[in-house]
Protein backbone atom coordinates (compact mmCIF):
# COMPACT_ATOMS: atom_id res chain seq x y z
CA UNK A 1 0.00 0.00 0.00
CA UNK A 2 1.59 3.24 -1.42
CA UNK A 3 1.22 6.63 0.74
CA UNK A 4 -1.16 7.81 -1.64
CA UNK A 5 -3.50 4.74 -1.05
CA UNK A 6 -3.39 5.56 2.87
CA UNK A 7 -3.91 8.77 1.90
CA UNK A 8 -6.71 8.38 -0.08
CA UNK A 9 -8.30 6.24 2.74
CA UNK A 10 -7.71 8.61 5.41
CA UNK A 11 -9.40 11.63 3.19
CA UNK A 12 -12.55 9.08 2.53
CA UNK A 13 -12.65 8.56 6.57
CA UNK A 14 -12.10 11.88 7.13
CA UNK A 15 -15.26 13.13 4.60
CA UNK A 16 -17.32 10.65 6.10
CA UNK A 17 -16.60 11.50 10.12
CA UNK A 18 -15.90 14.76 10.63
CA UNK A 19 -18.01 15.69 7.03
CA UNK A 20 -15.40 17.78 5.54
CA UNK A 21 -14.87 18.10 1.91
CA UNK A 22 -12.13 15.99 -0.07
CA UNK A 23 -10.11 18.74 -0.89
CA UNK A 24 -9.31 19.88 2.94
CA UNK A 25 -7.65 17.05 3.50
CA UNK A 26 -4.05 17.36 2.88
CA UNK A 27 -0.79 16.15 4.16
CA UNK A 28 -0.57 19.73 6.31
CA UNK A 29 -3.85 19.95 7.75
CA UNK A 30 -4.01 19.91 11.18
CA UNK A 31 -7.24 17.56 12.58
CA UNK A 32 -7.92 20.05 15.37
CA UNK A 33 -7.41 23.49 13.89
CA UNK A 34 -8.12 22.69 10.12
CA UNK A 35 -10.45 20.01 10.06
CA UNK A 36 -11.87 21.16 13.49
CA UNK A 37 -11.62 17.73 14.96
CA UNK A 38 -11.76 16.38 19.06
CA UNK A 39 -10.30 13.49 20.27
CA UNK A 40 -13.27 11.70 19.92
CA UNK A 41 -13.26 12.40 16.20
CA UNK A 42 -9.23 11.46 16.12
CA UNK A 43 -10.73 8.31 17.64
CA UNK A 44 -13.25 7.14 15.28
CA UNK A 45 -11.11 7.94 12.46
CA UNK A 46 -8.40 5.66 13.59
CA UNK A 47 -11.39 2.78 14.32
CA UNK A 48 -12.69 3.79 10.76
CA UNK A 49 -9.30 3.37 8.95
CA UNK A 50 -8.29 0.18 11.47
CA UNK A 51 -11.42 -1.62 10.16
CA UNK A 52 -10.91 -0.75 6.27
CA UNK A 53 -7.07 -1.22 6.01
CA UNK A 54 -7.14 -4.20 8.77
CA UNK A 55 -4.10 -2.61 10.78
CA UNK A 56 -4.25 -2.21 14.19
CA UNK A 57 -3.39 1.18 15.52
CA UNK A 58 -2.42 1.31 19.29
CA UNK A 59 -3.93 4.28 21.39
CA UNK A 60 -0.15 5.73 22.30
CA UNK A 61 0.45 6.22 19.05
CA UNK A 62 -2.91 8.63 18.55
CA UNK A 63 -0.82 11.45 20.82
CA UNK A 64 1.68 12.05 18.48
CA UNK A 65 -0.78 12.51 15.21
CA UNK A 66 -1.77 16.05 14.78
CA UNK A 67 -1.65 16.37 11.23
CA UNK A 68 -3.39 14.08 8.40
CA UNK A 69 0.31 13.75 6.64
CA UNK A 70 1.47 12.69 10.86
CA UNK A 71 -1.66 10.10 10.56
CA UNK A 72 0.05 8.75 7.27
CA UNK A 73 2.59 8.04 9.01
CA UNK A 74 1.43 6.06 11.78
CA UNK A 75 -0.73 3.95 9.51
CA UNK A 76 2.21 3.55 7.26
CA UNK A 77 4.46 2.89 10.07
CA UNK A 78 2.21 -0.34 11.10
CA UNK A 79 1.53 -1.60 7.29
CA UNK A 80 5.20 -2.34 7.23
CA UNK A 81 6.75 -2.32 10.22
CA UNK A 82 10.78 -1.60 10.32
CA UNK A 83 12.73 -5.14 10.76
CA UNK B 1 -46.35 3.43 30.03
CA UNK B 2 -45.29 3.27 26.44
CA UNK B 3 -43.31 6.29 24.19
CA UNK B 4 -44.30 3.96 20.79
CA UNK B 5 -44.82 7.09 19.16
CA UNK B 6 -41.55 8.76 18.88
CA UNK B 7 -39.43 5.56 19.25
CA UNK B 8 -40.45 2.88 16.95
CA UNK B 9 -38.46 -0.15 16.41
CA UNK B 10 -34.86 0.45 17.79
CA UNK B 11 -32.62 -2.05 18.60
CA UNK B 12 -32.30 -2.45 22.47
CA UNK B 13 -30.17 -4.92 24.62
CA UNK B 14 -31.18 -5.51 28.05
CA UNK B 15 -28.77 -7.45 30.22
CA UNK B 16 -29.85 -9.42 33.27
CA UNK B 17 -33.30 -9.65 31.06
CA UNK B 18 -34.10 -13.36 32.84
CA UNK B 19 -36.27 -11.52 35.89
CA UNK B 20 -37.07 -8.73 38.31
CA UNK B 21 -36.06 -5.23 36.63
CA UNK B 22 -34.61 -6.72 33.90
CA UNK B 23 -37.41 -8.54 32.47
CA UNK B 24 -39.97 -5.58 33.52
CA UNK B 25 -37.40 -3.21 31.40
CA UNK B 26 -37.08 -5.68 27.90
CA UNK B 27 -41.19 -5.53 28.42
CA UNK B 28 -41.60 -2.01 28.77
CA UNK B 29 -39.17 -1.33 25.77
CA UNK B 30 -41.10 -4.04 23.79
CA UNK B 31 -44.39 -2.11 24.50
CA UNK B 32 -42.23 1.23 23.41
CA UNK B 33 -41.89 -0.46 20.01
CA UNK B 34 -38.72 -1.71 20.13
CA UNK B 35 -36.77 -4.95 19.54
CA UNK B 36 -35.79 -6.64 23.12
CA UNK B 37 -32.25 -8.38 22.85
CA UNK B 38 -32.71 -10.25 26.18
CA UNK B 39 -29.62 -10.82 28.06
CA UNK B 40 -28.68 -13.70 30.33
CA UNK B 41 -26.26 -15.39 32.29
CA UNK B 42 -27.54 -18.20 34.25
CA UNK B 43 -31.33 -18.07 33.90
CA UNK B 44 -31.85 -20.02 30.47
CA UNK B 45 -35.66 -20.77 31.40
CA UNK B 46 -36.56 -16.96 33.10
CA UNK B 47 -34.61 -15.03 29.71
CA UNK B 48 -37.36 -17.89 27.79
CA UNK B 49 -40.29 -17.06 29.52
CA UNK B 50 -39.22 -13.15 29.27
CA UNK B 51 -38.86 -13.67 25.21
CA UNK B 52 -42.30 -15.27 25.39
CA UNK B 53 -43.61 -12.00 27.27
CA UNK B 54 -42.04 -9.68 25.05
CA UNK B 55 -43.55 -11.35 22.00
CA UNK B 56 -46.42 -11.34 23.28
CA UNK B 57 -46.40 -7.45 23.61
CA UNK B 58 -45.85 -7.59 19.89
CA UNK B 59 -42.43 -6.80 19.62
CA UNK B 60 -39.37 -9.02 18.49
CA UNK B 61 -36.98 -10.54 20.69
CA UNK B 62 -33.61 -12.75 21.19
CA UNK B 63 -32.04 -14.35 23.90
CA UNK B 64 -28.45 -13.43 24.18
CA UNK B 65 -26.12 -15.16 26.95
CA UNK B 66 -23.72 -13.14 28.09
CA UNK B 67 -21.66 -13.37 31.39
CA UNK B 68 -21.38 -9.33 31.53
CA UNK B 69 -18.23 -9.70 33.14
CA UNK B 70 -16.09 -11.02 30.73
CA UNK B 71 -15.37 -8.96 27.40
CA UNK B 72 -15.14 -11.91 24.91
CA UNK B 73 -18.53 -13.08 25.84
CA UNK B 74 -20.25 -9.26 25.74
CA UNK B 75 -18.48 -9.21 22.13
CA UNK B 76 -20.15 -12.40 21.01
CA UNK B 77 -23.64 -11.05 22.18
CA UNK B 78 -23.35 -8.11 20.51
CA UNK B 79 -22.15 -9.37 17.48
CA UNK B 80 -25.09 -11.94 17.26
CA UNK B 81 -27.66 -9.30 18.10
CA UNK B 82 -25.66 -7.25 14.96
CA UNK B 83 -26.00 -10.15 12.67
CA UNK B 84 -29.85 -11.16 13.68
CA UNK B 85 -30.66 -6.71 13.44
CA UNK B 86 -28.36 -3.84 13.40
CA UNK B 87 -26.40 -2.01 15.76
CA UNK B 88 -27.64 -1.51 19.63
CA UNK B 89 -28.71 2.02 19.84
CA UNK B 90 -30.82 1.06 23.36
CA UNK B 91 -28.48 -0.46 26.04
CA UNK B 92 -29.79 -0.95 29.32
CA UNK B 93 -27.36 -2.50 32.21
CA UNK B 94 -29.61 -4.34 34.76
CA UNK B 95 -27.27 -7.71 35.04
CA UNK B 96 -26.35 -7.71 38.94
CA UNK B 97 -25.81 -9.94 42.14
CA UNK B 98 -25.60 -9.86 45.62
CA UNK B 99 -23.15 -11.45 47.90
CA UNK B 100 -24.07 -9.94 50.96
CA UNK B 101 -21.81 -10.18 54.12
CA UNK B 102 -20.13 -8.10 57.01
CA UNK B 103 -17.20 -6.27 56.16
CA UNK B 104 -14.78 -8.38 59.04
CA UNK B 105 -16.11 -11.62 57.13
CA UNK B 106 -15.80 -10.70 53.40
CA UNK B 107 -13.85 -12.69 51.72
CA UNK B 108 -11.69 -11.53 48.63
CA UNK B 109 -13.68 -13.67 46.03
CA UNK B 110 -17.20 -12.07 47.44
CA UNK B 111 -15.91 -9.30 47.26
CA UNK B 112 -13.95 -9.48 43.38
CA UNK B 113 -17.55 -11.27 42.53
CA UNK B 114 -20.05 -8.22 42.74
CA UNK B 115 -17.70 -5.55 41.78
CA UNK B 116 -17.15 -7.94 38.49
CA UNK B 117 -20.78 -8.22 37.46
CA UNK B 118 -22.04 -5.04 38.79
CA UNK B 119 -19.21 -2.69 37.58
CA UNK B 120 -16.84 -4.11 35.50
CA UNK B 121 -19.91 -5.71 33.45
CA UNK B 122 -21.43 -2.34 32.88
CA UNK B 123 -18.28 -1.13 31.55
CA UNK B 124 -17.22 -4.05 29.23
CA UNK B 125 -21.01 -3.74 28.03
CA UNK B 126 -20.62 0.46 27.85
CA UNK B 127 -17.95 0.43 25.68
CA UNK B 128 -18.81 -2.47 23.27
CA UNK B 129 -21.88 -0.76 22.96
CA UNK B 130 -20.27 2.99 22.46
CA UNK B 131 -18.51 2.78 18.88
CA UNK B 132 -22.11 1.72 17.22
CA UNK B 133 -23.70 4.91 18.74
CA UNK B 134 -20.86 7.12 18.26
CA UNK B 135 -21.43 6.66 14.12
CA UNK B 136 -24.84 6.40 14.53
CA UNK B 137 -25.04 9.84 15.96
CA UNK B 138 -27.63 8.70 18.75
CA UNK B 139 -28.06 6.54 21.53
CA UNK B 140 -29.15 6.07 24.52
CA UNK B 141 -27.63 4.04 27.87
CA UNK B 142 -29.31 3.28 31.16
CA UNK B 143 -27.26 1.78 34.09
CA UNK B 144 -29.09 0.39 37.04
CA UNK B 145 -27.38 1.53 40.34
CA UNK B 146 -28.98 1.59 43.60
CA UNK B 147 -30.08 3.03 46.55
CA UNK B 148 -27.42 1.64 48.57
CA UNK B 149 -24.40 3.19 45.97
CA UNK B 150 -25.58 6.42 47.33
CA UNK B 151 -26.50 5.73 51.01
CA UNK B 152 -24.42 2.54 51.64
CA UNK B 153 -25.74 -0.36 52.96
CA UNK B 154 -24.54 -2.50 55.75
CA UNK B 155 -23.58 -6.28 54.96
CA UNK B 156 -23.24 -5.20 51.42
CA UNK B 157 -20.02 -3.14 51.35
CA UNK B 158 -18.96 -4.91 48.13
CA UNK B 159 -22.81 -4.29 46.28
CA UNK B 160 -22.74 -0.53 47.46
CA UNK B 161 -19.31 -0.07 46.20
CA UNK B 162 -19.94 -1.36 42.79
CA UNK B 163 -23.19 0.54 42.24
CA UNK B 164 -21.41 4.02 43.65
CA UNK B 165 -18.91 3.20 41.12
CA UNK B 166 -21.78 3.65 38.62
CA UNK B 167 -22.16 6.99 39.32
CA UNK B 168 -18.37 8.26 38.26
CA UNK B 169 -19.32 5.69 35.27
CA UNK B 170 -22.14 7.32 34.14
CA UNK B 171 -21.01 10.93 34.17
CA UNK B 172 -17.81 10.03 32.55
CA UNK B 173 -19.43 8.35 29.58
CA UNK B 174 -22.65 11.07 29.71
CA UNK B 175 -19.51 13.92 29.07
CA UNK B 176 -17.59 12.01 26.68
CA UNK B 177 -20.46 10.83 24.36
CA UNK B 178 -22.69 14.19 24.76
CA UNK B 179 -21.28 15.54 21.49
CA UNK B 180 -22.74 12.25 19.76
CA UNK B 181 -26.32 12.60 20.85
CA UNK B 182 -25.34 9.73 23.23
CA UNK B 183 -27.34 9.96 26.68
CA UNK B 184 -25.68 7.83 29.51
CA UNK B 185 -27.87 8.22 32.70
CA UNK B 186 -28.74 5.46 36.35
CA UNK B 187 -32.01 4.88 38.01
CA UNK B 188 -31.14 3.79 41.55
CA UNK B 189 -34.02 2.04 42.86
CA UNK B 190 -34.49 1.80 46.94
CA UNK B 191 -36.00 -1.88 48.20
CA UNK B 192 -38.17 -3.68 45.06
CA UNK B 193 -39.82 -6.40 45.58
CA UNK B 194 -37.67 -9.02 43.04
CA UNK B 195 -35.53 -12.25 43.14
CA UNK B 196 -33.35 -10.37 44.99
CA UNK B 197 -34.79 -9.36 47.75
CA UNK B 198 -35.97 -13.12 48.49
CA UNK B 199 -33.42 -13.34 49.90
CA UNK B 200 -33.84 -11.27 52.98
CA UNK B 201 -35.76 -12.07 55.57
CA UNK B 202 -39.92 -11.16 56.42
CA UNK B 203 -38.87 -9.25 59.12
CA UNK B 204 -35.89 -7.48 56.75
CA UNK B 205 -38.29 -6.75 54.33
CA UNK B 206 -40.86 -4.94 56.83
CA UNK B 207 -38.45 -2.95 58.33
CA UNK B 208 -36.70 -1.95 54.74
CA UNK B 209 -40.80 -0.96 53.63
CA UNK B 210 -40.72 0.67 56.97
CA UNK B 211 -37.66 3.75 55.63
CA UNK B 212 -39.12 4.30 52.98
CA UNK B 213 -41.20 7.73 52.70
CA UNK B 214 -43.78 5.70 50.82
CA UNK B 215 -44.16 3.19 53.19
CA UNK B 216 -43.96 -0.18 50.89
CA UNK B 217 -41.44 -1.64 48.55
CA UNK B 218 -41.73 -0.75 44.98
CA UNK B 219 -41.98 -2.70 41.69
CA UNK B 220 -39.95 -3.64 38.88
CA UNK B 221 -42.72 -2.67 36.94
CA UNK B 222 -42.25 1.04 38.44
CA UNK B 223 -38.10 0.90 37.30
CA UNK B 224 -38.94 -0.18 34.31
CA UNK B 225 -41.45 3.07 33.57
CA UNK B 226 -38.05 4.89 34.42
CA UNK B 227 -35.45 3.74 32.60
CA UNK B 228 -37.93 3.53 29.38
CA UNK B 229 -38.58 6.93 29.31
CA UNK B 230 -34.68 7.91 29.54
CA UNK B 231 -34.52 5.20 26.59
CA UNK B 232 -37.29 7.40 24.60
CA UNK B 233 -36.48 9.89 22.53
CA UNK B 234 -38.58 12.42 24.78
CA UNK B 235 -35.24 12.25 27.34
CA UNK B 236 -33.08 13.88 24.78
CA UNK B 237 -32.02 16.38 27.21
CA UNK B 238 -31.55 14.30 30.07
CA UNK B 239 -27.74 13.17 30.46
CA UNK B 240 -25.34 11.89 33.37
CA UNK B 241 -28.77 11.94 35.62
CA UNK B 242 -29.32 10.34 38.79
CA UNK B 243 -32.89 9.07 39.06
CA UNK B 244 -34.27 7.70 42.18
CA UNK B 245 -37.16 5.18 42.16
CA UNK B 246 -36.73 4.64 45.86
CA UNK B 247 -40.31 5.97 47.33
CA UNK B 248 -37.88 8.90 48.29
CA UNK B 249 -35.25 6.33 50.53
CA UNK B 250 -32.57 8.21 49.53
CA UNK B 251 -33.57 11.82 49.11
CA UNK B 252 -31.06 14.33 49.82
CA UNK B 253 -28.19 12.11 48.00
Amino acid sequence: MTRDDVLSALRDASVEVLGVEPGAVTEEANFHHDLDADSLDLVELVMVLEERLGVPIPEEELANINTVGQAVDVVLGRLAPTP
Amino acid sequence: MSYARESEGRVALVTGASRGIGRATALALAQSGHRVAVGWSRDEEGAAKTVVEVEAAGAEALAVRADVGAPAAVDAAFESVESRWAPVEVLVNAAGVTRDGLLLRMGDDQWAEVLRTNLDGTFHCVRRASAGMVRARWGRIVNVGSAAGLLGSAGQVNYATAKAGLVGLTRSVARELASRGVTCNLVTPGPIATAMLDSVGDDRRRELAEAVPLGRLGTADEVAAAIAFLCSDAAAYVTGAVVPVDGGLGMGH
